[in-house]
């Protein structure tokens, strides 16, 4: 399946649920957040939500600002 | 008052109580490392910070939580680089799901080159987001007018620019900055414009509740020097206009006597 990545497209094979792509992307859940298809997933529902083809998930985290 | 410093001189946003007057931002800085010394000297308990998609090309790249600790750090999330409403929802509402606190700073823009709030479109970004529940410290222009209208919408505090983001001019309007402070029941905090330590007095001996900076310390020479400049500058200032200033003349007045003169 396909999924757009803050704005990148990637290609996955077989299921795959966020906290498993988090995972993958080699990021600490604790220090980021995820939006999927502009609703934003809470932590704790990251291993039940199974992503689906065409899904656009923004990560983000917090970096200096003022 | 009795002249006994401040210790017990505390200001409260949001249910939420601090003891320190200066809210350093984290932007600018040279490293990560460099930034949690500055927020360290200045004394500062909230910090602000912006959100951005992360790398994905370098997870591994240094990480603003990994030093400027949200443990250490009130984090204030910012909405910075959002020209509307909808944007700035958006970008909290994962800011409230990254952090875990509905405290944030709210600034709409309007053009890239001036940075100046665009204060219709931030008031209605204010109401979506007091819909939502978030605690919403609101950058404006130096409007008495507007700031009233903010806060009747529900801000939890109202932060007048100085001058323009990154222009270290210093207060440009006394006038104005006094008419918000004396009509508003929140916090009112100076949130950007400030250059140097005797700004930060300025704006405290107005009768600020807080200032807010960033650039004034990041890119200064000595950032950590500075950042301790500011936190000296903002108690003298809080200190003075507590202390109430001597009335202004016009003609002098002398300190000796003049009985006695041989």
């Amino acid at each position: 399946m396909n999924l757009t990545i803050n704005g990148e497209e990637r290609r996955f094979s077989g299921d795959l649920d966020l906290a498993a792509l988090v995972a993958s992307l080699g990021l600490d859940a604790r220090k980021v957040a995820v939006e999927r298809n502009l609703e934003i997933v809470p932590r704790s529902a990251y291993a039940a939500t199974h992503l689906a083809d065409g899904d656009r998930i923004e990560i983000v985290h917090f970096i200096g600002g003022g | 008052m009795d002249g006994a410093i401040s210790s017990e001189d505390t200001w409260t946003v949001a249910g939420r109580t601090f003891r320190s007057r200066l809210i350093v931002g984290t932007g600018k800085y040279k490293d990560y490392a460099q930034n949690a010394a500055a927020a360290e000297a200045a004394g500062a308990e909230i910090v602000t910070v912006a959100l951005r998609r992360v790398n994905l090309s370098d997870p591994s790249k240094p990480m603003l939580v990994d030093h400027v600790k949200p443990d250490r750090f009130t984090f204030l999330p910012n909405t910075a680089g959002c020209f509307t409403g909808e944007d700035a929802v958006r970008t909290l509402r994962l800011a409230r799901e990254a952090g875990g606190w509905d405290l944030v700073k709210l600034e709409v823009l309007s053009n890239t080159k001036h940075l100046l709030p665009d204060m219709e479109e931030t008031l209605r970004a204010l109401k979506m987001l007091i819909a939502e529940g978030f605690q919403v410290m609101v950058y404006c222009t130096d409007d008495p007018v507007y700031a009233r209208k903010l806060e009747d919408a529900g801000a939890a505090a109202i932060m007048p620019a100085a001058a323009p983001i990154g222009s270290g001019l210093g207060v440009q309007n006394r006038l104005n900055l006094a008419l918000i402070i004396e009509q508003a029941k929140v916090p009112v905090l100076v949130d950007a414009g400030v250059g140097t330590a005797s700004d930060a007095t300025v704006a405290m001996e107005l009768g600020c509740d807080a200032v807010l900076m960033n650039t004034a310390i990041a890119e200064a020479q000595d950032p950590i020097r500075m950042a301790r400049a500011m936190k000296h500058a903002v108690i003298a200032g809080r200190e003075a206009f507590l202390a109430g200033r001597m009335p202004r003349r016009m003609y002098a007045e002398p300190s000796s006597p003049l009985s006695g003169l041989i």
